[in-house]
């Protein structure tokens, strides 16, 4: 007999000091923070920005946003040993609630392509008033090519692929790209069923 | 000559038997139960209205479903990360009723989930988060973060050492106040089995009361109430609460091919 799963529920308005203290400024470490990569990684330094927007397309302060890619060879991260060795750890974890703006920010490489897909991050996003996470997706604007052989987003409607899509950004020194994701309206951002 | 063969093959037929139930994580990820979750807009929740996602989910190949959790360094955890009854302790210890909270984490068929790494946060006795945004006039204890990890052991076992969180009042409806609960956060095996969730009390009356609790379908919600457990408790200081947390796992029939 098969055991029923539990429940999701709400990440609250108030998980800043257990789940990103650092951030926060809140005197526990965090186990997962902002920062994937270090100088020391292999791959092209990236910067990920991006806001959560609501039905009235306003910017949510107390979202939570995890992060997850491969490396920039297209290897996922498997052991703390490899962390050590790489500097790479291969998972984030941004609260919106620092930033003036209510923007989240990573600091990663690149990721390179996994198994025949397009570069891309899979994203877990949670907040208050969210009763079970969303799971989403970034792919990269300069990755046109790629981007149109990708299985996952031919299975997604013509129209509403551009929800998936990362806007390159000119910033000194540093490759940036910027990814807004809308929880309703014309322009809602699609969610999987992962 | 065949008995040797059948002989070796039945041995690497045990041999793989126990790998799978033993070392492997399952091969093939169930699917999210969507009738033990809650729907994305509940509008007796007022924050779902404008933040849970209207449109269809778009589902993603099987073979894309099992990515790995994320790792964790080695120095994740202190040594007093599972006992909040000390790891925020200035001058004193936390006011409250002490409590011990332990379950184990497994998936659907009750394999357990070992190393895994589970979070939790929660109110003090009072009722009163130390999160800057809370403006509850309820006091905050100087000996009191309230937040905490635990890795669970080989049989997906974890346990805290924590003080029984108060209910506190939210902006939801007139008199709208929370039950006590404990907030949890862990990935098992999966990015894809990652869990968000919250532990109530046994016995609470506000639970009938409380749109969030009451999101999640009836017959799956009662999963969320903690049982007072005795065997769970440390004599003569704590009371013990159980909470075990059922993950997504492997398909029935794992082999079949996949799409």
């Amino acid at each position: 007999m098969k055991l029923g799963q539990t429940p999701s529920q709400t990440v609250g308005p108030y998980f800043a000091y257990g789940l990103t203290p650092a951030q926060y400024g809140y005197a526990y470490r965090s186990a997962y923070g902002t920062v994937l990569a270090e100088a020391r990684t292999p791959g092209e330094p990236i910067v990920l920005t991006g806001r959560v927007l609501d039905g009235d397309g306003k910017p949510v302060d107390d979202a939570m946003i995890e992060i997850r890619h491969a490396d920039a060879r297209g290897r996922y991260v498997e052991s703390s040993e490899q962390v050590e060795i790489t500097g790479f750890s291969g998972f984030g974890r941004c609260g919106t609630g620092t930033d003036r703006d209510n923007r989240f920010r990573f600091e990663t490489i690149k990721p390179g392509s996994v198994a025949g897909q397009a570069p891309h991050i899979d994203v877990i996003v949670t907040m208050r008033g969210i009763l079970s996470h969303a799971f989403t997706r970034i792919y990269f604007e300069d990755e046109a090519a790629a981007n149109a052989r990708d299985e996952v987003l031919a299975s997604v409607p013509a129209e509403r692929r551009a929800t998936l899509i990362a806007r390159r950004e000119a910033l000194p020194g540093r490759t940036a790209y910027h990814f807004d994701i809308r929880m309703q309206g014309p322009q809602e951002t699609v969610f999987f069923d992962l | 000559m065949g008995d040797n063969i059948s002989i070796y093959i039945s041995k690497a037929l045990v041999k793989a038997r126990w790998l799978m139930k033993r070392d492997l994580p399952p091969p093939s990820l169930s699917p999210r139960d969507w009738s033990a979750h809650p729907a994305y807009v509940h509008p007796a929740y007022q924050s779902t209205v404008r933040r849970g996602p209207t449109k269809p989910l778009i589902p993603l190949k099987r073979a894309l479903q099992e990515l790995a959790a994320p790792v964790y360094g080695h120095d994740a955890i202190g040594p007093l990360d599972h006992d909040l009854t000390r790891n925020a302790a200035m001058n004193g210890a936390p006011l409250g009723e002490r409590i011990a909270v332990t379950g184990r984490v497994m998936d659907e068929d009750g394999r357990p989930v070992p190393h895994a790494l589970v979070e939790i946060w929660q109110a003090n006795a009072a009722g009163r988060y130390v999160h800057k945004v809370d403006q509850h006039s309820a006091p905050l204890d100087p000996n009191f973060l309230g937040a905490g990890r635990s890795l669970t052991d080989k049989d997906g076992r974890y346990r805290f050492l924590t003080i029984k969180p108060g209910a506190y009042p939210w902006g939801n409806h007139p008199n709208a106040w929370r039950p006590n609960h404990i907030h949890f956060s862990l990935f098992g095996q999966y990015f894809a089995s990652r869990l968000v969730t919250q532990m109530y009390f046994p016995g609470d009356p506000l639970l009938a009361l409380d749109p969030i609790y009451q999101s999640a379908p009836e017959g799956a919600r009662e999963r969320l109430i903690s049982r007072l457990v005795f065997d769970a408790a440390a004599p003569g200081f704590a009371l013990g609460y159980e909470f075990d947390i059922i993950l997504r796992g492997a398909r029935e029939t794992p082999m079949e091919g996949r799409k």
